[in-house]
């Protein structure tokens, strides 16, 4: 079973209830799709046993071959090439790696060239197996890495996907063909009217749904009112903490200073299961 | 609205740059740059905002903005296959890097509008439509112009709607003679936040004392860094962690950024969200108006010495 974690807005507590709930389930691997700024390897610290670099294609041309006819520049849709008299130029940071440009090219003058986006490592952190990738900083392009780390999927496991936050692209590649998404929201305006548009993201990609509330106790009750006029069940709630707040700024999962918390998370398992 | 914007990385440097740009970011989510940029607009009376979180704005609902116009934003297209036309060649599905075709259809989640299936079509049955990718407002509210956007759930394109978001902006400034922009930029450091900083005079980092906030705001400053843009630092909830505090305020110290500024932790920001006003407004003598206004001063000295 695939599960995935994801939000809207940033800073609900995502990664507080991706890793916590790796730690209370048995046979869990964890995969950090939040590629730009991956913060569950900081909770669970796991020991890497493999790195790996991720390339994307993108088009190497020939100036040998190349006659600057332009048919590959009008036909890429993100603009990635340029072609004057007798110039050609690549944007890589523009190119999806589409193959369009070297489908049309009438001289065969260009081939692919590997441009590197990132990493993904892959770890060990007590059983919990975690894989997450990171994004090179001053790069735009975070889809194919995040497909990239979604690829490892091991499906003998309980496979927890930690997503990153927004309601665009990134989120739907991280939450496509998962099972199950919680998404973790808190009781303010703020966390409510994004947790809509992630409820509509999730509606269009027909995957089941629940909502974890974190820091229950503060802002208002609208997102309970939302909840039950959407029939969206309520997982659990996480009261506003000190102790919780104090744990995760040390970088501490709570489950491990609060173990009785574990069976809250078991119980989340269960419910989704049914 | 249909224009293309080919290129959102670059700066422009043929124009002389009149009116100064801010962009307010982050990294990690959930740190307070919408709650800070809606103090600082309040705060300030020369202003245009933009919210450059165009896929989970959050900024209208402190600054209760009345839309002026409003422009749909189509920068992609997605493909479809006639059926009746098809002759289940299955090129196109061999040919997809996207893995948006299966069994003659295609999935519009995955397609990403880049026409191999269309063109490699031997009977024309492929055909790419322009899809809106959601919708750009140019604003008035009660402290100022404000240029925003609401990109449709799950679209794609985030960074070229955040570019004309910046860009409509740009145009409200020299039209109504503002003399800076704040950008309230959205989480991360992939596509959508370089849209939101390409170009601009400098880039203000929240971030809180917790390891993440921590690990977060230092792959922040790289990004800034990459882009040669100036970078500033202040600290909300300093007294959740000290230390952690500390250690932030040392790290920007020893590479040579300066930190203008810390935030107590305080219920007051969910209140005055809840309220929908700008903190400094909703609690103008608390000890929160008090540092956000001293953070704004100090932002703005440096701001205006580039």
């Amino acid at each position: 079973m695939i599960i995935a974690i994801a939000s809207g807005k940033g800073g609900t507590g995502k990664t507080t209830v991706a890793v916590n709930m790796a730690l209370s389930l048995e046979n869990v691997q964890l995969l950090d799709c939040d590629v730009e700024e991956p913060n569950s390897y900081i909770l669970l610290q796991p020991t890497i046993n493999e790195i790996n670099q991720v390339c994307t294609q993108t088009p190497m041309i020939s100036e040998e071959l190349c006659d600057y006819c332009g048919k590959c520049s009008k036909f890429c849709a993100y603009n990635a090439l340029f072609v004057a008299s007798k110039t050609i130029m690549v944007f890589p940071e523009l190119c999806h790696s589409c193959g369009g440009c070297k489908i049309v090219c009438p001289k065969n003058a260009i081939t692919d060239k590997e441009r590197p986006i990132g990493i993904i490592k892959k770890g060990k952190a007590k059983d919990v197996e975690i894989v997450y990738g990171e994004l090179n900083v001053g790069e735009a392009m975070a889809i194919p890495l995040i497909k990239a780390v979604k690829n490892q999927i091991k499906s003998d496991k309980t496979v927890i996907i930690d997503a990153p936050p927004g309601t665009a692209c990134s989120l739907v590649v991280s939450v496509h063909k998962t099972d199950y998404c919680i998404l973790v929201t808190e009781p303010t305006p703020f966390g409510l009217h994004d947790l809509k548009i992630s409820v509509q993201v999730l509606k269009d990609l027909n995957v089941p749904m629940g909502v974890v509330i974190n820091r229950a106790g503060f802002g208002d009750r609208k997102v309970y009112q939302y909840c039950e006029k959407e029939n969206i069940p309520l997982l659990m709630e996480i009261p506003f903490d000190k102790k919780i707040a104090k744990l995760y700024s040390r970088g501490v999962p709570f489950v491990t200073e609060m173990p009785e918390w574990k069976k809250n998370f078991q119980n989340i398992w269960e419910k989704i299961q049914r | 609205m249909e224009k293309e914007f080919p290129k959102y990385l670059g700066k422009d440097t043929a124009v002389k740059r009149m009116v100064k740009e801010i962009t307010v970011l982050s990294g990690k989510g959930g740190t307070g740059k919408t709650s800070l940029t809606a103090s600082f607009m309040a705060l300030s009376h020369t202003s245009v905002v933009s919210d450059c979180d165009v896929d989970a704005p959050d900024l209208h609902m402190l600054l209760k903005p009345e839309v002026l116009e409003k422009h749909e934003f189509k920068a992609s297209r997605v493909a479809e296959i006639d059926e009746t036309l098809c002759i289940h060649c299955k090129k196109c599905e061999e040919l997809c890097q996207f893995g948006a075709i299966a069994e003659e259809k295609v999935d519009p989640i995955l397609c990403e509008g880049c026409g191999v299936c269309e063109y490699i079509c031997p009977v024309a049955a492929v055909e790419l439509t322009k899809r809106v990718s959601g919708n750009a407002f140019i604003s008035k509210t009660p402290y100022g112009p404000m240029s925003h956007a609401l990109l449709n759930p799950g679209a794609e394109n985030s960074g070229k709607l955040v570019a004309f978001v910046r860009q409509n902006a740009k145009k409200v400034a020299e039209k109504e003679n503002c003399e800076l922009i704040i950008n309230d930029g959205p989480p991360g450091i992939g596509c959508p936040v370089i849209a939101s900083l390409g170009g601009v005079d400098l880039g203000l980092i929240v971030t809180e004392p917790t390891l993440s906030g921590i690990h977060d705001m230092e792959r922040a400053l790289g990004l800034l860094n990459h882009f040669k843009i100036p970078g500033l630092v202040c600290v909300n909830k300093f007294d959740i962690n000290e230390e952690n505090t500390t250690k932030i305020i040392d790290f920007c110290g020893s590479n040579g950024v300066k930190v203008v500024g810390k935030i107590p932790f305080d219920p007051i920001f969910t209140e005055a969200m809840v309220a929908g006003k700008p903190v400094v407004e909703f609690a103008p003598k608390g000890d929160v108006s008090k540092a956000i206004k001293e953070i704004w001063a100090r932002t703005q000295t440096y701001l205006f010495a580039i």
